[in-house]
């Protein structure tokens, strides 16, 4: 991943841009982090209030392996959203696709792991190929209309429990489906949650592949500026159906993998609710970097769940109502931190944090993509 | 033919609720360039204030007075809290587009989120008026008398928007407003005003919706405003953002194709019909109903 000049034109403040000099640290810490994260079944962390139980236990490996797939999940939607500049309102879809495409051919056409795997990812990157070469058409608004509809037409096709293949409202277990030894049981949570973190970076791999690519640079500067990129001799729709191809592809990938952690699917996967909340998370961690939507991902997760819980606790039931009821409804808590991070914290969790790093002389200016998709969006 | 007129009514009756919701949502995407997700909500909101309002007639709750009452309470209520968040929160974000429709995704989520941890998750019965649930036999169908109230209901917001936008001096300005919102800055007319009445205006309609979806359902339920306000952003979108005559005609089409559709299909297939038209739609004139057809009234 190489920069070169024009590239520097065409690339966004927000975006990570590499020094000389820092070139060898940011692989470190990365590999150094993968390697803590793959040892954590094995250790025996405990972070009370955050996680449930110890690292090794099968409860929190399920809840970190989750984790690692929303944030993978979010990082395919900032590919889309952030980097080209495409507001999707049906992004939910793919990865309801990889979850429920998989969990059909395994549960209901008994088939064996690899070809479900190797079909489930073609038909995910193939419909999102196909509805993204029909609503790629428009632009703005009226495309996140578009992605929206079909999105809808697929949350109705689960929720209508078409062909008696969704499970409907119930969803869809894993109970009988023909599954490797290793991938069942309470004891086996451990290799589920090395598959997410592979899966993880698989995603945070290839997307980052993607940006730093040529097609990468084009993508950027199709949301900057169109025009430009046209007199270059560049069709953007083409740019912008490979940003749609690309991201619907892998988050079809954490679609099944997310099947495999939670042993079912569920229609609250499909509906346009989801993919809003994945709107938040990339906001929440901070537009522009892959690794800020991964944390907004595992952030809002991890809160969901553990907002749950406490809202559970009986430390709340005691609680007069007017405390009582905000407290124990975790997407409030949650709508609430949003609205107060896009009021106040403009760069999410990481632009904050470069913004602090940049006033304590170290460097790196504050994401301010926001404001400029903002500025895109009114013209 | 009893079935068609019947289908044809109930239809109508559900376009009205489309209407209210998307009247709304058009004109202050029309307006202001913003997108509303918190609309649902509004209406989610007002429908619940609406019941409650009602609810504390105990056995007089299915009296008309009481049922009046609970119309304007959700009405009141949807547009005050329109106003409050247009002036706590979106008027902070002016001419940010992208960040007023996350701030309006993000109250939507909370506001939901309250009123399921205050009244519960479970759809709660409505009170109405006898009259409401009796039948009104037309052309040999029996339709359901609270089918006729929306449809009324419905009409007659839209003709009062109608003087609203085509004779009066705010219905002047609001209408530049959608043809070229800095040219009547420009003219000194205060524009954060009418954005504030705009937002407004629309939260008290969807209020309205509220009570009135509560009363097609005959129950109130926490998603009821996000699941209406699907269908609503596809009518805006249809009859053009900005446009409340377009969007009173795509309302009626929508609603008509998708009860049809349900009934001559299956289940379920009048949602899928209503999706594949906004993209035929969208693909025949992809600029045309959102870049060009601005004209209200």
């Amino acid at each position: 991943m190489t920069v070169t000049d024009p590239a520097r034109v065409a690339s966004p403040p927000a975006a990570p841009r590499r020094r000389s000099g820092r070139g060898l640290i940011r692989p470190a810490v990365v590999v150094l982090v993968t390697v803590l994260l793959a040892l954590l079944p094995e250790l025996q962390v405990q972070l009370p209030g955050v996680l449930p139980g110890p690292t090794y236990t099968a409860g929190t490996e399920q809840l970190l392996a989750g984790c690692l797939l929303i944030g993978a999940l979010a990082v395919t939607y900032n590919l889309l959203f952030a980097v080209t500049g495409l507001l999707s309102f049906g992004h939910a879809l793919y990865f309801a696709i990889g979850c429920y495409g998989f969990a059909i051919l395994l549960q209901r056409e008994h088939w064996a792991i690899v070809p479900a795997a190797v079909v489930t990812l073609l038909i995910g990157t193939l419909a999102a190929v196909l509805i993204g070469l029909v609503s790629l058409r428009v632009t703005g608004i009226a495309f996140a209309m578009v992605t929206l509809a079909f999105a809808q037409a697929g949350a109705v096709l689960v929720a209508r429990n078409t062909g008696n293949l969704t499970g409907g409202e119930e969803g869809l277990g894993l109970t009988d489906a023909k599954l490797p030894a290793a991938l069942l049981g309470v004891d086996n949570t451990q290799n589920l949650y090395w598959l997410a973190l592979a899966v993880a970076a698989v995603v945070l791999a290839v997307v980052g592949g993607v940006v730093g690519s040529r097609a990468g640079h084009l993508m950027r500067a199709v949301r900057e500026n169109e025009l430009r990129v046209r007199v270059l001799g560049v069709r953007p729709y083409l740019v912008r159906l490979l940003s749609f191809g690309v991201s619907g592809s892998l988050a079809t990938l954490v679609g099944m993998a997310y099947l495999l952690v939670q042993g079912g699917a569920n229609p609250q996967i499909t509906t346009s609710s989801f993919t809003l909340t994945l709107l938040v998370m990339v906001v929440l961690g901070g537009l522009g970097s892959r690794w800020g939507a991964m944390l907004g991902g595992v952030l809002y997760t991890l809160l969901d769940q553990r907002l749950g819980v406490l809202a559970a606790s009986s430390g709340i039931a005691g609680l007069p109502a007017p405390l009582r009821v905000p407290l124990s409804q975790p997407a409030f808590l949650l709508g609430l931190l949003f609205v107060i991070v896009v009021l106040f914290l403009p760069g999410g969790i990481t632009g904050s944090l470069a913004r602090l790093a940049g006033r304590a002389g170290l460097g790196a200016r504050p994401a301010t993509l926001l404001a400029e998709l903002s500025k895109a969006e009114a013209e | 033919m009893s079935t068609v007129v019947l289908l044809a009514v109930t239809g109508l009756g559900l376009g009205g609720l489309y209407f209210l919701v998307a009247s709304g949502l058009s004109l202050i995407y029309g307006v202001m360039r913003i997108l509303n997700f918190a609309h649902g909500a509004f209406l989610t909101v007002g429908g619940y204030l609406g019941y409650e309002a009602g609810h504390r007639f105990g056995a007089q709750a299915n009296s008309w007075p009481v049922f009046a009452l609970m119309l304007v309470v959700g009405t009141v209520a949807g547009g005050l809290l329109a106003v409050l968040v247009e002036l706590l929160l979106i008027r902070r974000l002016y001419e940010r587009e992208i960040e007023q429709v996350l701030v309006t995704v993000g109250l939507g989520l909370a506001a939901v989120a309250l009123v399921s941890g205050s009244w519960g998750s479970d759809a709660r019965t409505f009170p109405a008026p006898r009259w409401m649930a009796r039948t009104t036999s037309i052309f040999g169908a029996d339709v359901p008398n609270l089918r006729f109230a929306c449809i009324v209901a419905a009409v007659l917001v839209l003709l009062g928007l109608q003087l609203l936008l085509g004779r009066t001096r705010y219905g002047l300005i609001i209408r530049a407003g959608v043809e070229n919102r800095s040219m009547v800055a420009a003219l000194g007319i205060d524009v954060r005003r009418t954005f504030t009445a705009v937002f407004g205006l629309g939260g008290a309609l969807a209020g309205l919706g509220g009570v009135l979806t509560a009363l097609y359902n005959s129950t109130v339920s926490p998603g009821m405003g996000d699941s209406l306000l699907i269908f609503a952003f596809i009518v805006v979108v249809i009859g053009g953002l900005g446009s409340v005559t377009g969007s009173a005609v795509a309302a009626a089409g929508v609603a008509l194709l998708q009860q049809f559709a349900n009934y001559y299909a299956s289940a379920g297939i009048g949602d899928l019909t209503v999706v594949a038209a906004l993209a035929v739609v969208l693909l025949l004139r992809p600029s045309g109903f959102v870049g060009r057809q601005v004209r209200l009234a």
